[in-house]
């Protein structure tokens, strides 16, 4: 239950983050998801890939530094208070967000959450138990 | 009143090279039999006192190095008992031990007269009101020109460095004629001055300013004359020589002459260590003749410059020296303060798993010396969470801010993009204009 993000180092400047894709794309890689978490200095990228382990490689080859890192892809209905009521769930078991970012995935209903913890296995549990759609790496790999 | 000592500064060449020779004579004799480093020296060299029969002779005797005075931390090289010693300064000691220098009575009188020489030399009479905006303390500069400016007589206003405000206040009050301070700081009153409204051609009374203690530029002086409306002249010295006052600028702003009655100056090369002929620029090297704490024979200064034989219009027959045009060593000075490349590497490798690839990149904003310090991340400090990086970050920067004693701005870049260099790395960009 647990997908796989693939984290990227990027200075602030032009540049970086086309190289990125680019080589990626040379790869045909394709990119499901993707945040940017930026300082003025700095910036991580977080992408959800088809392949992360083919990303990483590709990444690593290219002289980024990488990582890999594990999150949860939730499920939520597409309606007021869909984000609100996971959070509650996740912050009623005492689990911290480190960070969180969402995206749409192609003619689904749901929308769709990507959260990184700091305990994955209980926060895995706990939105189990109440019933939330936790997605499978091979599902969100391949929406 | 043109020069302090005529007698001496004005020495015809051939008795001057008489005096300094009976004075080598002496300081060689004294170093050997009082101080256990030189004689070891000397012996290992196969030379003994007796040798140095001409003033040729002293390219025979080993260098000092400041490593010496610390592996002799902190009294080892004084050549006379502590009960002699009436003053003590030292360096901050952020590249290891401090250097720790010693002053005897007579030590200080010295200083004093060169100070009082190098002030009227810069232009400054005992009729003047001078500002010593050098910092007081440890430092050898503030006190330094302070014994020389009441040596001289004139009026001494010990300010010290900071409060500008306060600075500027006393200089309008109190009539200041003349500024001493480093020229970076003589920049920064002019800014200040401009923001509280006063115009120093009209509102102050400066005339003549002694600036040193950092490298600068002829470009430099034209900006500092011509916003402060005074005359900027450049003084050279550092503590292991004797502090502010071996060699001054005279009003010709060519070269500053050296007090050669008292230290003899020498340029070598700093690969071979082969003295170089009057007119080559290499490394400055310096052998004190009269000082009786801490006599120093050969110091390497790490300072690069040239000599200048020919005769200045002052009346001077004592040698110049061009400005410091750079260092031997990595050695930057930013904001006053020495800082080696090598010190930075230690703290990213006491931080731990940080690769040390980084550059120093130094600038000057307005009138501030800036360091940029741009580290590689590498694989095993990355972190996904802007918060941990920020943290790395911030730790670097404080145990810099530490051991440097000066603030830094820390920039984590992706690796492999600082130029690696097949030969000596490359750690430094000095973006600075002199």
């Amino acid at each position: 239950m647990k997908i796989k993000q693939v984290s990227v180092f990027l200075e602030n400047k032009s540049g970086r983050l086309a190289a990125v894709t680019k080589a990626l794309a040379q790869n045909k890689l394709n990119i499901r998801a993707l945040s940017i978490a930026d300082t003025s200095d700095f910036g991580i990228l977080r992408l959800i890939v088809n392949k992360p382990e083919d990303a990483y490689r590709v990444l690593k080859e290219e002289g980024f530094t990488v990582s890999i890192a594990e999150v949860i892809g939730v499920a939520m209905p597409d309606t007021p208070g869909g984000l609100a009521d996971i959070l509650e769930v996740l912050e009623d078991r005492g689990v911290d967000i480190e960070y969180i970012y969402a995206f749409v995935g192609s003619a689904r209903p749901d929308a769709l959450v990507i959260c990184r913890v700091e305990n994955i296995d209980d926060a895995i549990e706990v939105l189990q138990e109440k019933g939330i759609n936790i997605l499978s790496g091979e599902k969100v790999y391949s929406l | 009143m043109k020069q302090w000592n005529e007698k001496y500064e004005s020495m015809p060449r051939e008795e001057l090279a008489g005096l300094q020779l009976e004075r080598l004579r002496q300081t060689v004799e004294r170093a050997f039999h009082d101080v256990d480093h030189y004689r070891r020296a000397m012996q290992e060299h196969g030379i003994e006192p007796g040798d140095i029969q001409s003033l040729k002779d002293l390219e025979k005797l080993p260098f000092t190095l400041k490593q010496d005075l610390r592996d002799n931390y902190p009294y080892g090289m004084f050549a006379v008992p502590l009960s002699e010693i009436v003053r003590i300064h030292s360096s901050s000691g952020t590249t290891g031990k401090p250097t720790v220098v010693g002053y005897t009575r007579n030590d200080l009188n010295t200083w004093s007269e060169l100070m009082a020489r190098a002030l009227v030399c810069g232009g400054a009479g005992r009729e003047d009101v001078i500002q010593n905006s050098y910092g007081y303390g440890l430092f050898t500069g503030g006190l330094g020109v302070h014994y020389g400016a009441e040596r001289l007589g004139a009026s001494v206003i010990p300010t010290s460095g900071g409060n500008t405000k306060r600075q500027i206040m006393i200089m309008k009050d109190y009539g200041t004629t003349v500024l001493t301070c480093t020229p970076s700081y003589a920049l920064f009153m002019a800014e200040v001055m401009d923001e509280m409204g006063i115009d120093p051609r009209k509102d102050l009374k400066l005339r003549c300013g002694i600036f040193g203690a950092e490298p600068w530029s002829e470009n430099m002086r034209r900006e500092i004359e011509d916003k402060l409306g005074l005359s900027a002249v450049d003084i050279y010295g550092l503590s292991e020589i004797i502090g502010p006052g071996v060699a001054m600028e005279c009003q010709e702003k060519h070269g500053l002459h050296i007090f050669e009655d008292h230290f003899i100056p020498e340029i070598i090369d700093p690969e071979t260590g082969e003295t170089l002929p009057i007119g080559q620029a290499g490394e400055l090297v310096f052998t004190s003749l009269t000082k009786e704490a801490l006599p120093m024979i050969r110091y390497r200064t790490r300072d690069v410059s040239r000599l200048i034989e020919d005769r200045c219009s002052c009346g001077r027959t004592h040698l110049r020296m061009e400005r410091i045009s750079g260092r031997t060593d990595d050695m930057l000075i930013i904001r006053g303060v020495n800082v080696f490349p090598s010190q930075v590497e230690s703290v990213l490798l006491d931080i731990g798993e940080i690769e040390p690839h980084y550059m120093l990149i130094v600038d000057r904003i307005g009138t501030l010396d800036v360091l940029e310090i741009q580290v590689e991340v590498s694989d095993a400090l990355f972190s996904d969470e802007i918060r941990r990086l920020e943290q790395l970050e911030k730790k670097i920067r404080k145990e810099v801010e530490t051991t440097l004693g000066i603030s830094a701005k820390i920039t984590l870049v992706e690796p492999k993009t600082i130029a690696r260099s097949e030969g000596k790395a490359k750690r430094v960009i000095d973006k600075r204009k002199f």
